[in-house]
C-alpha cells in the first residue's frame, strides 16, 4: 500500500522535499521510524503528526492512500 | 469626522452592518509583540475600529526590523516600538484607544494584564513566551489568536474557543517545546517580509470574525501557508489530555512555572532545585540517588532509586529508566560523573544532574516551609 508523507517547515528543509510516497508502512510509528532512518537529522526535531489532516497523539494504523503530514512548531513573529 | 464614513466600506458588507461595528468598538484586544506579526495586525484592527488596542513589547526599533514591521520608518530607529506604534495607530484612527506596555511579558505580569482584555493575539518570537501566553489564556479563558512564521512558511489558528464541544490550545498542538538547539529563529534563518505581513493580517481577520460573528474562524484548527508554492493546508486539532497535565493548573502554579527552563530543558544537563521540583511533579521521571548506601540524609520526600556510583557502570545496563532521568548526589558533583556514564550507555535518555545535590534541595525546601 502506498501512503503520502508531507513535510512542513524545517522538515522540508532537512528532507529536501515537500512530500514523499512510501510503501509497506503499517502505522504512524512505523512511518516515523522509516523517515528517521532515511533522514537521521529528523530525530532531533520536534513535530506533530496528522493523518488525513487530523492531528493524532497516538500510534495510528494507516490505510492505502492516507496522507500523513509532519508539522514542526515555528517560533518566528 | 463622521464615524459612518470611516467605516463605510465595511458597514456596507452583507452580514456586517452597524451591529458588528458596535461590537468592534466595544472590544479590547491585547497584541503581544509589535513586530512582524503585530504591525500588520494592529494596523488593520485600528483601521477596522476595534475600540481598545493594548500593545506589549519591550524592544526598540532596529534597521533589520524595517523590511517587515510596517508601522516603523527609518527615522524611528532606536525608539521604543510601542511608542511609535501607538502614535501611528492613533494617527490612523483617533477614535480608538491605544494602551502601551513597554515591558517584557512574564508569568508575573501576564494574568493581570490579560484580565482587562477580551481577546489576545500572539505575535511573539520565541517558544517560552508562546507557552506562557497560551497558559495565561487557558487559565483566564480568553480566546487566543496564534500566528508564527519561518522563512517562507506561516501558521495561524485560534485557540481556547469552544466549538462542537472541543476547546484546544497550543499545548494540544505542540505538547513538548522543541529542543532550543535544533530550532532556528528568524534572526538566524531569515523570513520573507511579506510573510508576517500576511499571517499578521490573517490574525486580524480572525479577530474581526470572532468579534462580529461572521464567517468560520479557525477554531480548533491550524492553517499553514507556504508562500513559495502557494499551498495552504488546514489541520484539525484534537485534545491532548496527557500533555495538558504539564500545564500549570492554577494561578499559583502559573506564577511559579519556569517557562525559560521548560523550553530549554533539553539543552541543559544541570537542573536547579526549583526546576527539579516542577519536573518531578510534571512528568514520570526516574530519580536516581547515586550516593553510597551509608550516606545521609535519607530522602523520604520523593521516590528515588539507589544506584551507588561505586557500582554504577555495572548496574545501569540492567535498569529500565524512564525517558527523563534525574541523577542526584550530596552536592551535585558526583551526579555529573554518573550522568556522563549513563549518557554513553543510553544516549536517548534525557538526563539531568541536580544542582547542589540533595543538600541544596533540603535547604531550599526547608526554607520554603518555615519562612
Amino acid at each position: 500500500m502506498e501512503i503520502t508523507c508531507l513535510f512542513f517547515g524545517q522538515l522540508a528543509e532537512v528532507t529536501g522535499k515537500l512530500s514523499q510516497k512510501l510503501t509497506g508502512i503499517t502505522d504512524t510509528d512505523d512511518l516515523k521510524k522509516r523517515i528517521q532512518q532515511q533522514y537521521p537529522a529528523l530525530e532531533k526535531l520536534t513535530f506533530s503528526i496528522a493523518v488525513n489532516k487530523k492531528m493524532i497523539q497516538q500510534n495510528t494504523t494507516l490505510k492505502p492512500e492516507d496522507e500523513v503530514a509532519l508539522l514542526p512548531p515555528f517560533s518566528g513573529g | 469626522m463622521n464615524t459612518e464614513n470611516r467605516y463605510q466600506r465595511q458597514l456596507q458588507l452583507s452580514g456586517f452592518g452597524k451591529k458588528a461595528q458596535d461590537k468592534l468598538a466595544a472590544t479590547k484586544i491585547l497584541m503581544i509583540g509589535a513586530g512582524g506579526l503585530g504591525c500588520p495586525a494592529l494596523q488593520y484592527l485600528a483601521g477596522a475600529g476595534v475600540g481598545t488596542l493594548g500593545i506589549v513589547d519591550f524592544d526598540t526599533i532596529t534597521i533589520t526590523n524595517l523590511h517587515r514591521q510596517t508601522l516603523f520608518t527609518t527615522a524611528d530607529i532606536g525608539k521604543p516600538k510601542v511608542e511609535v506604534a501607538a502614535k501611528r495607530l492613533k494617527a490612523l484612527n483617533p477614535e480608538i484607544t491605544v494602551i502601551t506596555y513597554p515591558a517584557q511579558l512574564t508569568n508575573q505580569n501576564a494574568l493581570t494584564l490579560f484580565k482587562a482584555y477580551d481577546l489576545i493575539i500572539d505575535g511573539t518570537d520565541n517558544f517560552s513566551t508562546r507557552y506562557l501566553v497560551n497558559d495565561a489564556c487557558v487559565l483566564l479563558n480568553k480566546p487566543l489568536i496564534y500566528g508564527a512564521v519561518m522563512r517562507f512558511e506561516g501558521q495561524v489558528g485560534v485557540f481556547n474557543l469552544q466549538n462542537n464541544n472541543l476547546k484546544t490550545n497550543y499545548r494540544d498542538l505542540f505538547p513538548t517545546p522543541p529542543d532550543a538547539a535544533s530550532v532556528a529563529s528568524c534572526n538566524e534563518v531569515g523570513v520573507l517580509g511579506v510573510l508576517p505581513g500576511i499571517i499578521g493580517t490573517w490574525q486580524a481577520s480572525e479577530a474581526i470574525k470572532i468579534i462580529t460573528g461572521i464567517g468560520t474562524p479557525l477554531v480548533n484548527k491550524i492553517l499553514t501557508l507556504n508562500l513559495l508554492n502557494n499551498t495552504v493546508y488546514e489541520f484539525q486539532l484534537a485534545k491532548n489530555n496527557q500533555f495538558q497535565k504539564e500545564m500549570p493548573k492554577d494561578k499559583k502554579d502559573f506564577l511559579s512555572f519556569n517557562y525559560d527552563w521548560f523550553c530549554n530543558k533539553n539543552l541543559q544537563n544541570i537542573i536547579t532545585v526549583e526546576a527539579f521540583d516542577i519536573l518531578r511533579k510534571a512528568e514520570d521521571c526516574s530519580i536516581i540517588d547515586i550516593r553510597e548506601t551509608d550516606e545521609t540524609p535519607i530522602i523520604s520526600e520523593f521516590e528515588t532509586q539507589q544506584l551507588p556510583l561505586s557500582c554504577f557502570r555495572e548496574s545501569i545496563s540492567e535498569i529500565n529508566f524512564n525517558t527523563t532521568v534525574v541523577l542526584l548526589c550530596q552536592s551535585g558533583q558526583r551526579s555529573l560523573k554518573a550522568l556522563e556514564l549513563l549518557k554513553k550507555q543510553q544516549p536517548i535518555l534525557k538526563l539531568f544532574s541536580l544542582e547542589g545535590g540533595i543538600t541544596e534541595w533540603k535547604k531550599h525546601n526547608k526554607s520554603e516551609h518555615y519562612e
